[in-house]
């Protein structure tokens, strides 16, 4: 289900505009490794860049798990970053969790809180938290109206259930060493908010209204690919998205996008420099190379594979995907 | 000019200080501050200007503070009840207007 950009008249190609401002896009210290177990999910969101669904059979095996970890223990990551569809449909990912667990000072765990029901989610978490896996939970926005229409009917209550028993274990409470943090994606062809302004909102609104608590906010741009672009195109705010996100092109936001320092593994071992790259099949460095030919990370000063997404992660301050970069 | 307003104006705006730069320099200095967060923030700022822009009916506004409170982190259901407030003070300064109608009606009545 590989993404074929539609033609946008008038914007100049992304590679062009860093050659324009004398700027050469290349790998810096890999420190996070993102692993995607899978495309498989329950939900089909409607800003999805990996059109995960529950149709998709892409789930990472065993074997590759076990390569993945191998790799880990060859590099000196600090972070690794579990990300899917929804990482909680991949039967190993306690296989995963455990065995990488030495490799790594950090493991991040990305859920859409919606894809297991409730016992499951105790199970799961009693295995995250044994192992202090720091989980990153979607919610779009405290309105139910805008996370339902992003993520689907029921979504935003299911979404808070888990985010009280996420509470309940103590994650995302004071002094638990349990880290819950939420990204918010806009739901809609527009771009967030001031990360800062709105965790202080989210963290204000969501204890008012719902007694619920977690450590910090992450604001992310809608990438143009995938479901997203999809939507984009069949709701005619494509042309207009693309020229917003190359008009805000911040030249200063390039040293600090997360593909200078993450390398981004597919379900079936592939490797690439972001998971954006990743969704459109454009692999790490321009080259297709599986987890089982490196003997260490990228190298640094590595050239890293643009194209005219990449407008999305140097819009204004700058975004990652583990938020803004300001 | 086949319409009077086209959103690709919008964008333009700053064109208004070709003929008068320094007029125009002052305007959109004292535009950016007012808009910056201070006692309120930034998305409050926004809504009251969605209210606003929707008094003085004026499309380019609603074009772009409809676009600047979803991207301040607002949703519809609060630009909609900012829009009410405004409707609710429009409607009334016309009401409370109904009181200089009853004064000169009583001056003229038996």
């Amino acid at each position: 289900m590989e993404t074929v950009a539609p033609t946008v008249l008038e914007l100049a190609p992304f590679s062009n505009v860093l050659v324009e401002h004398n700027l050469a896009l290349t790998r810096d210290s890999a420190t996070t490794l993102q692993v995607n177990v899978g495309k498989l999910c329950n939900l089909e969101c409607q800003h999805c860049h990996v059109e995960a669904g529950p149709d998709r059979q892409e789930v990472m095996e065993k074997n590759t798990i076990d390569n993945v970890v191998s790799f880990a223990s060859r590099c000196d990551f600090e972070v690794v970053d579990i990300t899917g569809g929804a990482p909680e449909l991949n039967p190993n990912l306690a296989y995963l969790v455990s065995s990488i667990y030495n490799h790594v000072p950090k493991l991040m765990l990305r859920t859409n809180l919606t894809s297991l029901p409730d016992k499951k989610y105790d199970q799961l978490i009693n295995t995250l938290s044994k192992y202090k896996v720091v989980i990153v939970a979607s919610l779009p926005s405290v309105s139910q109206l805008q996370t339902d229409a992003q993520r689907g009917n029921g979504i935003f209550e299911k979404s808070l259930t888990i985010l009280k028993k996420l509470n309940e274990a103590g994650y995302g409470c004071k002094n638990s060493g349990l880290e819950l943090d939420i990204v918010s994606n806009p739901t809609g062809a527009f771009f967030p908010p001031s990360q800062s302004a709105a965790e202080k909102r989210f963290k204000s609104y969501l204890d008012r209204r719902w007694g619920i608590e977690f450590n910090n906010l992450y604001v992310v741009t809608n990438v143009p690919l995938g479901r997203f672009q999809k939507w984009l195109v069949k709701s005619s705010n494509y042309e207009n998205y693309m020229h917003k996100l190359a008009d805000s092109f911040n030249p200063g936001s390039i040293g600090g996008v997360m593909c200078r320092s993450y390398v981004s593994v597919s379900w079936n071992g592939f490797l690439y420099d972001c998971d954006f790259n990743q969704a459109t099949n454009l692999p790490l460095g321009g080259s297709k190379t599986h987890v089982t030919d490196l003997d260490g990370p990228p190298m640094l000063g590595d050239p890293i594979a643009v194209s005219d997404h990449c407008y999305s992660c140097t819009a204004g301050a700058g975004f990652t995907c583990g938020g803004s970069i300001d | 000019m086949e319409t009077y307003y086209n959103p690709k104006d919008l964008p333009k705006f700053t064109d208004i200080g070709k003929e008068a730069p320094d007029l125009a320099k002052k305007f959109f200095e004292y535009y950016t501050s007012v808009f910056k967060e201070g006692e309120l923030t930034e998305r409050e700022k926004a809504l009251i200007a969605l209210a606003v822009a929707h008094t003085i009916q004026c499309p380019y506004c609603i074009d772009a503070y409809s676009n600047a409170c979803l991207e301040k982190g607002s949703n519809t259901a609060e630009m909609t009840e900012a829009l009410h407030v405004a409707v609710a003070i429009r409607g009334g300064a016309s009401l409370v207007h109904g009181l200089q109608m009853r004064k000169i009606t009583e001056e003229v009545s038996m």
